[in-house]
């Protein structure tokens, strides 16, 4: 037992401290939890608050979308592709059909290019609208949620006229796309456009003017452009740094040449500037579709090509090289010729590339879909690293990281 | 007259009387409009979950509109999306850890038999390791079809048997003492 002489008499300034040594702490995150939209999982070791190292683990929604791509024809991969980032299966089909023409070396009609455009269009409206309502939701602000799933009901519903579907869509085939616009379409979307952006508005107003929101977004999960660039970011979450890099402007495909418009840059690369970046290219995204209805004429959708194209029906029934051309692209797929080709497109959330290796059957040797999600996945370690916890929530949802595409 | 887990019973209380059918009645009205979901959304149908939340098809109209993210506080598992082989043990560990009396919606064809995902990566239905009350088709189904499967587990809710107090044997492992991780991963 000590005894009275052993307590130091005059009191040390170390002494007055109360002494809290700390250990880290280990926090799993996920893989099904209410603030993470896509299923992942973060092992995250916490110091206190501050984030001291996170590890992003995926697998959970591995389907095996590359292997069972190998089992089906070139047609039959499509609907893979539709799941692959859900929110805007379009961009992903043609996409895919793109670097599949690429391969083949086939040039697709005019008016097929300009339905593929506004299509994609399209759905880069509602890939964004998700992205900007369910970051809202996870903030807390609900409402804004409700706004912007309104919005994409409405396009949702133009979009199940031109495909049939509302969501996973599979339209567009190689060589052009499966059908022509409705009648009466053109009219509906214009209409339809008016009201999105009344929303988009009335969803952009009530989150920049929210203090909450503004601190929670503002000087969170900033990257520089530096960086962004060495971890291979592309899509909203590049530019936000800065960097102007879009794939629409800089290799232009289908009609983009011929549109006018702008590429929103950030300058902070902040949550902030990723989630307003959304916001106005949802604007350019509205131009595109409009001029593309300015400008595009009447005309084929397909080519006619019977190795590529299924002949209309009334030669499959009157001649034989109908009936020859439909029976071979039915049996035996498509058969697109020996070789190997990487094509990319820009789809909502960065670079979308495909790489695909024929052996010149009517099946995919090879087919690996380079996601914009998977880069972005592994930079937010970097972009949280040192922050507080509550900021891993905002940055993972502005970078939008969808679970089909990154699991491949 | 076989004993109930340990309580006296008396021959009342085993038969249904009339008052006991009209206590079933009653908490299975205010049992099936007053569904606190767990949304277990992994995948593309989770954006159709979306839809049927939002004010357009307004899932509140029918009582379950609530989202609760603790399986504990929940009645009705919603398996929105695909299932893989990977994620299967986590969503039988959120089942077990539900509380009694509990519902299970597999929403969309993945849930219900892996779809067209036939391949080594995804379970081939959550009937595989849950027991499911409504499967809903489609890949993924239309917000109406969401709805209507609601409405069909709220029809079986209320024609199914409940009681003012539900007695469940508590999990004993092999001495006889309370397995407290009984439900988990073992």
């Amino acid at each position: 037992m000590a005894k009275q002489h052993d307590i130091p008499v005059e009191a040390r300034p170390d002494m007055l401290e109360a002494k809290l040594p700390t250990k880290t702490m280990t926090l799993n995150m996920g893989p099904s939890h209410p603030a993470s939209h896509g299923t992942v999982r973060f092992n995250i070791e916490l110091d206190g608050e501050n984030i001291v190292n996170l590890d992003p683990e995926i697998g959970f929604l591995h389907r095996g979308f590359e292997k069972s791509c190998e089992n089906v024809s070139w047609t039959q991969c499509l609907p893979y592709t539709d799941r692959l980032n859900y929110v805007s299966a379009l961009c992903n089909n043609f996409g895919f059909l793109s670097a599949v023409e690429k391969l083949a070396q086939i040039e697709i009609p005019e008016r097929a290019k300009y339905i593929r455009t506004l299509g994609a269009e399209l759905h880069r409206i509602c890939d964004h609208l998700t992205a900007t309502g369910a970051t809202a939701m996870e903030l807390g602000g609900f409402s804004v949620f409700f706004y912007a799933i309104e919005a994409r009901d409405l396009l949702w519903d133009r979009i199940a006229e031109l495909t049939g579907a509302r969501l996973t869509t599979s339209f567009g085939r190689i060589g052009g796309v499966e059908r022509d616009l409705p009648e009466g379409w053109i009219q509906k979307v214009k209409d339809t456009l008016d009201r999105v952006a009344e929303l988009r508005d009335e969803v952009a107003s009530m989150l920049v003017h929210n203090r909450i929101f503004l601190d929670r977004m503002k000087g969170t999960g900033v990257i520089t452009a530096e960086d962004a660039v060495n971890f291979g970011f592309s899509g909203p979450c590049l530019r936000a740094t800065g960097i102007d890099w879009d794939i629409r402007k800089s290799q232009p495909y289908w009609v983009y040449d011929r549109m006018d418009f702008k590429v929103p840059l950030g300058t902070h690369g902040d949550n902030f500037d990723r989630f307003y970046l959304r916001i106005d290219e949802m604007k350019e995204s509205d131009s595109i579709v409009r001029q593309c209805f300015e400008q595009m004429q009447p005309g084929p959708t397909m080519i006619e090509d019977w190795r590529y194209a299924l002949p209309p029906k009334p030669q499959v029934y009157s001649t034989i090289e109908g009936v020859i051309g439909h029976f071979k692209i039915v049996m035996e797929g498509i058969k697109i010729p020996k070789g190997e080709c990487y094509a990319y497109t820009e789809s909502p959330n960065g670079e979308l590339g495909w790489y695909l290796v024929s052996d010149g059957s009517g099946r995919p040797y090879k087919v690996h879909c380079r996601a914009p999600g998977i880069p972005l996945l592994g930079g937010v370690e970097h972009m949280v690293k040192g922050a507080i916890l509550p900021d891993l929530i905002p940055t993972f949802d502005t970078i939008n990281m969808i679970g089909g595409e990154v699991e491949q | 007259m076989s004993s109930n887990f340990g309580m006296v019973t008396t021959r009342r209380e085993e038969a249904e009387g009339f008052l006991q059918r009209m206590v079933s009645r009653g908490l299975g009205w205010a049992r099936k409009y007053s569904l606190f979901q767990y949304p277990f959304v992994t995948a593309c149908c989770g954006m159709e979950y979306m839809a049927i939340s939002g004010a357009r098809y307004d899932v509140a109209r029918f009582g379950a509109e609530f989202p609760r993210f603790s399986p504990r506080q929940a009645d009705l598992l919603m398996v929105v999306g695909t299932i893989n082989q990977k994620q299967a043990p986590i969503l039988k560990r959120v089942y077990d850890q539900m509380a009694e009396p509990k519902w299970v919606i597999a929403f969309g064809v993945c849930a219900s038999s892996g779809g067209f995902y036939d391949n080594y990566a995804v379970l081939q239905g959550i009937d595989r390791i849950i027991p499911v009350d409504v499967y809903i088709p489609g890949c993924p189904p239309r917000p109406e079809q969401v709805l209507d499967g609601l409405i069909l587990l709220q029809e079986k809710i209320s024609a199914q048997t409940h009681k003012l107090i539900d007695h469940a044997p508590p999990e004993m492992t092999v001495d006889g003492k309370r397995d407290l991780l009984a439900g988990g991963m073992k």
